[in-house]
């Protein structure tokens, strides 16, 4: 197992690297400029406000989460996941539709007689960052509060712990495991914004490396530096999430018998006010989804005939690449739990900060010599799909991965439980939430995800996303929007699929 | 088991006879190989005459056209390019991968325009679209829209071929005051996007008064949407031309037939595929359907390849410091 981690992560490390320096080759050098200080200024500016407050707001939603109980609530939980998945640009026009000049929170500020909000500017970037990662933020930090052992509450209600007591005892030291590694996720994710960034910045201003990546190969055809940039930001990426990884402590708890949790939160305002949080934020992650279901429903009847064999390819290659992405991460995340080293940390995080663009340019160089690139567009999609959400899988997966090993690990090691027979009545046991939730994300990231394959593609090998991108490039906004909704629609019931296998742990 | 040896033959036969078509390759971009561009008709016609089998490679748009082409070199497996515009031309000659077409100069373009190297298919005026009903009298130049209220959405000139087009119709109209005309515009630029869609889906969404695209934008929702509310504005500095060529590679281990499709690129069966789906002007003979065209502009204008890549980088800087807040 030790070994084939360490080759997993050797991978990882190619994969994230290989590019890179192939783009550097190609160029015969790597060359970065005064102007891409501004660029990683702003980079790290927008990136830290957006994990911040993504983090911030996501710990009261998950606790409101993790202690009611209501009907409707999975379905809830569900929904609100949804605009993790949404393509950014979808996203971005669900955004406008509330907040741009002509939104509904405009219109409402108008006829309140207040002055109109704009959505343009550092503000509109970190907004839609909330917007998008908030979900994500909201799922690791629920689940963390779910793999608190349901006696350690009953204890506290029994010692009747106040609820400062609970957060002191019980929460706190849970948060203290899990909120740095969710900062370091949304940290990362953000790093590499491109779309939002530009159309919500507003201009020029809001230059990230991303763009500046684009800028290099796109109009200056340096690809040195855009592999200079690029090399920038994987080691910022790498940075973050050494340092957030530092800064987290095992919690401890210690196992428990799996017992339901049965134990309702503090009443009074309390419970008002979880009531509030989780009115806010469902408003805020769904009125958006609502409008981009609004605008896109006329359009399914418009969609072109390319737009099915063009689902078969993405449901086909978001399934490749889930089996992949959790088997690998699955394998990084025992390493780790049981004392692997450090860097395999460091190589399951670093696909997070890698530049698209670069990503693929370097994987072209690579393939070009030997293949049609256009021959290979599936099996590269797949590979660097697998690769992106490969990290996703690993955060979820660690954190449970090591209690098991701290709870489970000595016993099955007394028993001579290892190989096929630890994995089948041990570890997929215990991990099957975890994992059902990686393989869901997996599978609608990928579904999502537009890649590298706009690089390789022709005609017959369109996935969906790109199918999507091709009808906005040629006016044909209505039916792009129905492919859209299509593509939602299929990404969310993949993810609920793999994630309600994983909840049928929960009794 | 004979009926099994009977169908390899003949598959064997069939292989064979696909071996013998000849596979001209075309790289061209995203929405030109679509089902809804002027693609699918193009290569019927064209495979009509030429007993070859015609490929399409599609990659991005204009700029990621030339970006892959920079890295593909002469490994190149295209033998011709086709979407390359006026504004990459200059940096397309200077790969040394072109070869000269040998035809005629088109005969459609409101410029004269003859490059050994590159032969124009389709052409347009980027102009600023509106909707007629929200703005009855749209800005008539561009010190007038720097002087109104209304918000425009344009692309950036760092990632999108109409982007770099409005950086060029702004030093072209307007030399040394290029840089104030953008200080002037600067409070009326609603945002930036990384493509055409994005803007263009912005301002149907009507969150700007204006989106930089072409004259033939409104014909698009005239003839294919029945709606007439959408115009252009015309400019009385003169509108600046997107011109897209095609081009033969030195490279080609099908020199014949990448000739026989330069001389099909301005025949009737090719340019009468244009309008209603690349939505652009044919650069040869062909009519053009009811309702293409309402009005023209006065003037064109147009940099020539040398001094369009002289004016970029000067440009760019220009818009940054105007734009960056």
């Amino acid at each position: 197992m030790a070994s084939g981690a360490g080759a997993l992560g050797a991978a990882l490390l190619l994969l994230v690297a290989a590019p890179i320096g192939a783009v550097a080759w190609h160029a015969g050098g790597l060359a970065l400029s005064a102007a891409d200080w501004a660029a990683l200024r702003f980079t790290l500016v927008q990136a830290a406000w957006s994990a911040g407050l993504s983090v911030a707001l996501a710990v009261p939603v998950a606790r409101a989460l993790a202690r009611r109980s209501f009907a409707g609530r999975r379905l809830l939980i569900l929904l609100m996941g949804a605009p993790f998945l949404l393509p950014v640009i979808v996203a971005v026009m669900g955004l406008v539709v509330l907040f741009g000049r002509n939104g509904a929170v405009n219109g409402m500020l108008a006829v309140l007689g207040l002055p109109a909000v704009s959505v343009y500017g550092l503000q509109g970037v970190v907004l839609a960052h909330v917007f998008l990662n908030l979900p994500l933020a909201t799922r690791m930090i629920l689940q963390g509060w779910q793999a608190i052992p349901a006696e350690r509450f009953r204890l506290a209600q029994s010692l009747s712990f106040a609820p400062a007591q609970v957060m002191r005892h019980l929460e706190w030291p849970m948060l203290r495991e899990v909120v740095p590694g969710a900062l370091a996720t949304v940290f990362a994710i953000c790093l590499t914004s491109f779309a939002v960034a530009l159309i919500l910045g507003g201009g020029p201003g809001a230059t990230t490396l991303e763009l500046a990546i684009y800028q290099a190969v796109r109009f200056d055809f340096d690809l040195g530096h855009a592999a200079g940039l690029a090399l920038v930001q994987a080691l910022v990426g790498g940075a973050a999430a050494l340092v957030a990884w530092g800064a987290a402590r095992v919690a401890g708890f210690g196992a428990g018998l799996d017992r339901a949790a049965g134990v309702q939160g503090p009443g009074g305002w309390r419970r008002l006010g979880d009531g509030a949080v989780l009115v806010a934020a469902a408003l805020f992650l769904l009125a958006p989804m609502a409008a981009v279901l609004l605008r896109g429903l006329p359009g399914l009847a418009e969609m072109p005939g390319a737009v099915w064999p063009a689902l078969g390819r993405s449901v086909a290659v978001a399934l490749v690449s889930t089996g992949v992405a959790v088997a690998a991460a699955l394998t990084l995340a025992l390493a780790v739990a049981r004392g692997g080293s450090r860097w395999l940390d460091l190589a399951a995080a670093l696909p997070l900060a890698t530049s698209g663009l670069v990503l693929g340019t370097g994987l072209f160089l690579i393939v070009q010599p030997f293949v049609p690139p256009a021959r290979l567009a599936l099996p590269v999609t797949v590979a660097v799909n697998a690769a992106l959400s490969l990290p996703f899988a690993y955060r979820l997966i660690l954190p449970q991965a090591r209690s098991l090993q701290a709870d489970y690990g000595r016993l099955a090691a007394s028993l001579g439980l290892g190989g096929w027979a630890g994995l089948r009545l041990v570890t997929l046991p215990r991990l099957r939430r975890p994992l059902g939730f990686a393989a869901g994300l997996a599978a609608a990231l990928s579904m999502g995800d537009l890649g590298v394959i706009a690089l390789f593609a022709g005609e017959a090998e369109a996935t969906l996303p790109l199918v999507v991108q091709r009808l906005q490039g040629a006016y044909r906004m209505q039916a792009a929007a129905g492919a859209s909704v299509l593509l939602v629609a299929t990404a969310l019931a993949l993810f609920a699929v793999f994630d309600g296998w994983g909840r049928h742990a929960e009794t | 088991m004979r009926a099994l040896t009977l169908a390899a033959g003949v598959s064997c036969v069939a292989l064979a006879a696909a071996a013998e078509t000849p596979v001209l390759t075309v790289l061209t971009y995203d929405s030109f190989t679509s089902e809804w561009g002027p693609g699918p008709a193009v290569e019927k016609a064209f495979e009509a005459t030429c007993g070859c089998d015609l490929q399409f490679v599609a990659a991005g748009d204009g700029a990621a056209l030339l970006a892959r082409l920079q890295l593909e070199g002469a490994d190149s497996a295209a033998d011709v390019v086709l979407g390359l515009d006026t504004g990459l031309t200059a940096a397309a000659a200077a790969t040394g991968l072109f070869a000269p077409h040998g035809q005629p100069a088109a005969t459609a373009l409101p410029v004269a325009y003859d490059d050994p190297l590159f032969l124009p298919y389709d052409w347009g005026w980027f102009a600023f679209v509106h909707d007629r009903a929200k703005l009855p009298a749209p800005p008539k130049n561009f010190s007038e829209l720097a002087e109104s209220d209304l918000k425009i959405v344009i692309q950036d000139p760092r990632s999108s071929t109409p982007g770099l087009g409005l950086l060029l119709w702004v030093k072209a109209a307007h030399g040394d005051q290029a840089a104030a005309i953008w200080q002037g515009l600067a409070d009326n630029v609603l945002t930036v996007t990384p493509g055409w869609s994005e803007a263009y889906g912005l301002f149907l969404e009507g969150e700007a008064d204006m989106v930089l695209s072409y004259t033939t934008s409104p014909a698009y929702h005239r003839i294919a949407e029945g709606d007439d509310g959408k115009d252009w504005a015309p400019f009385d500095e003169g509108h600046y031309l997107q011109v897209e060529v095609a081009g033969k590679l030195a490279a080609s281990d099908q020199p014949e037939l990448a000739d026989r499709f330069m001389a099909f690129v301005l025949t009737p069966e090719f340019q009468s595929a244009i309008p209603q789906t690349n939505w652009m002007y044919p650069a040869g003979a062909a009519d053009l359907p009811a309702g293409f065209e309402t009005a023209r502009p006065a003037k064109s204008l147009l940099m020539g390849a040398e001094e369009a890549q002289a004016a970029r980088d000067p440009a760019l800087a220009e818009w940054q410091a105007a734009l960056a807040h």
